[in-house]
């Protein structure tokens, strides 16, 4: 299986990163390998394997809808590269 | 409108977004009451979307959807999942919103609306599914640099967010409308939503079409946002009729995009050509373990169902005999329709005749003078401070011909002003009407000797001329006499 340019772009694009033109054909060849690794597993025969999402048998996790303390904001802003007024500061979003 | 030849109708879906008011996040523990909060204050390391935390879903918030999924009669599958919607904007910690897409919780339901012209309509829903809401977003500019950016405030992302998706069957801005009315008062109704549309925790998003009216082919359809009041619902569809429907008459493709109404200046902008579906490349949540229902849980969640407003509706009309419009009106909310009964709580239940008479008359009451007073103050039901007994008592101290009809008006504006019952505002007031004959005997002789002409005409035949002579009569006891007992004493006087 191989990726196109075109597919890379469009990736790069919704993965909001930046690509060189010399990277493209790299990552076309990187992305490509990854996805037949992966290919691999269509190998197994699944046929009279239901599907699932999950790989632990869970279900049903979930708790009752008791409020608790919420994380001091000076620590949690602590970690943003910008902030401002008790916000976190970011690039302009609008478009 | 813009006129043109072919008569185009609009094809219309409605996607809603309902806070639901649970206590805590969906899937952390923080309040998820941050209405007067400090920005940032009710967030963890799990909606702030740090690397190695795991989101726990909130019981609380599956049972308001599959009660609203109910109400809405949805099928409910016994097995639901959750999955990650990926979209880089700054509003989501994480890179993605944790949602439901092939596997929600309920399916297949419908509500029955007013089509606006006189009949009903039932229009269906798709699905309710389970989300979270977002971060809010403020956008500012450097003041030093002029360049624009915006601040986060995390404490709204992870709040349990509800998606009704309605299926296209609406056909005007007015039925787009009605259905809003419906779904708010439903989710008002069980109590799982605010469902305020000024507070932002109702939210509605619309796709539209038109099409030549007959046709059963839809066109391109065209995603509206911004819209931040049923008022702002209905213009922007109706923009967007008359927009579609002239570029289709002129010849032109309708172009698939999102558009977003701008207020003040009644237009829909074009925002951004649609981005494919699978841009978002859903893909199932693995942090989240399914959910898994069994038909008695679910039927544990129906027998919690309140009355619902059609039903109760129904039921005002039959029971109590009021007009179905009467009914509407009293059913608008919850909180109205108990009042109303809470007023009739003493009414005999074997005593057909008597019931529906004190009905009528709490209704009268409710939507006459406690309606004008409610709206001249802005106060909902809730705030009123007239006790629906004293509705009740009221009646009974007219009917018991203690005061005049005009005189309750006055009692009423008392009890509403101070919450008084209005047996004790009368008594007060001295307001009780004369009753006694002696008392009344003296005022009607003053009267007579003040009032030659009036009495000649009188004897003369002319029997108006008494009204005049209660009208005296009612103004010297500044309206405490009851007039008919004037009235009779006045000719009983004068040997009529």
């Amino acid at each position: 299986m191989s990726l196109t340019r075109d597919q890379v772009l469009h990736i790069a694009k919704l993965a909001r990163m930046g690509v060189e033109e010399a990277e493209i054909e790299k990552f076309q060849r990187q992305l490509s390998q990854i996805l037949d690794h992966f290919a691999r597993l269509s190998e197994v025969d699944t046929e009279n394997v239901p599907p699932t999402a999950y790989a632990v048998p869970l279900q049903n996790v979930a708790r009752d809808d008791e409020p608790r303390q919420s994380y001091d904001r000076d620590k949690v802003l602590a970690n943003a590269p910008m902030a401002e007024d008790g916000y976190f500061r970011v690039r302009a979003v609008l478009e | 409108m813009t006129t043109t030849a072919i008569d185009y109708e609009a094809v219309i879906g409605l996607e809603v977004h309902a806070q639901i008011t649970t206590r805590s996040k969906n899937f952390c523990s923080c309040s998820a009451d941050y209405a007067n909060a400090a920005p940032n204050t009710h967030v963890c390391p799990v909606c702030l979307g740090m690397p190695g935390t795991l989101p726990v879903l909130n019981r609380a918030a599956i049972e308001a959807t599959v009660m609203t999924a109910l109400a809405l009669n949805c099928e409910i599958p016994l097995h639901s999942k959750f999955d990650r919607k990926n979209y880089p904007y700054p509003d989501l910690m994480k890179g993605y919103q944790i949602t439901q897409y092939d596997e929600p919780l309920s399916l297949n339901g419908w509500t029955e609306i007013d089509d606006g012209n006189g009949g009903t309509l039932r229009a269906g829903i798709t699905r309710v599914h389970l989300e979270e809401d977002t971060a809010r977003l403020l956008h500012r500019v450097d003041s030093v640099t002029g360049e624009p950016y915006s601040l986060v405030d995390v404490n709204r992302a992870g709040v349990p967010l509800m998606e009704i998706v309605g299926e296209p069957d609406l056909r005007t801005p007015e039925q787009a409308r009605q259905y809003l009315l419906k779904l708010r008062q439903i989710l008002r109704y069980l109590g799982v939503s605010h469902a305020n549309m000024e507070e932002g925790n109702f939210r509605c998003d619309a796709n539209v079409s038109v099409r030549p009216r007959g046709s059963t082919t839809f066109g391109n359809k065209v995603e509206v946002k911004n819209m931040n009041s049923f008022r702002a619902v209905f213009h922007a569809l109706e923009y967007e009729l008359d927009r579609q429907s002239t570029m289709m008459a002129a010849g032109e493709r309708i172009p698939m995009e999102t558009r977003g109404w701008v207020e003040g200046e009644n237009r829909t902008v074009s925002q951004r050509s649609k981005e494919e579906a699978n841009d978002y490349r859903y893909f199932p949540e693995p942090d989240l373990p399914p959910v898994v229902l069994t038909p008695d849980w679910i039927e544990g969640v129906r027998a919690k169902l309140p009355e619902l407003p059609d039903a109760k509706r129904a039921r005002f009309v039959q029971r109590y005999g009021l007009s179905p419009h009467e009914a509407d009106l009293l059913t608008d909310s919850r909180a109205r329709a108990d009042y109303f009964e809470a007023a009739l709580a003493d009414a005999d239940p074997t005593d057909d005749a008597a019931r529906r008479s004190l009905a009528r008359a709490v209704a009268n009451w409710m939507l006459g003078e406690l309606a004008r007073l409610q709206n001249a103050h802005g106060d909902e039901i809730e705030a009123v401070k007239v006790r629906p007994q004293h509705i009740r008592e009221l009646v009974a101290v007219i009917e018991g011909g203690a005061i005049s009809g005009t005189q309750a008006k006055d009692v009423f504006q008392k009890m509403y002003d101070t919450g008084e019952a209005p047996g004790a505002i009368v008594e007060a007031a001295g307001l009780s009407q004369i009753s006694g004959t002696d008392e009344l005997a003296a005022i009607v002789a003053q009267i007579l000797a003040a009032h030659p002409q009036p009495v000649a005409d009188y004897r003369a035949g002319k029997q108006e001329a008494i009204k005049f002579l209660v009208g005296q009569v009612m103004r010297a006891t500044k309206g405490r006499a009851n007039p008919e007992s004037a009235g009779a004493l006045l000719r009983d006087t004068l040997g009529g």
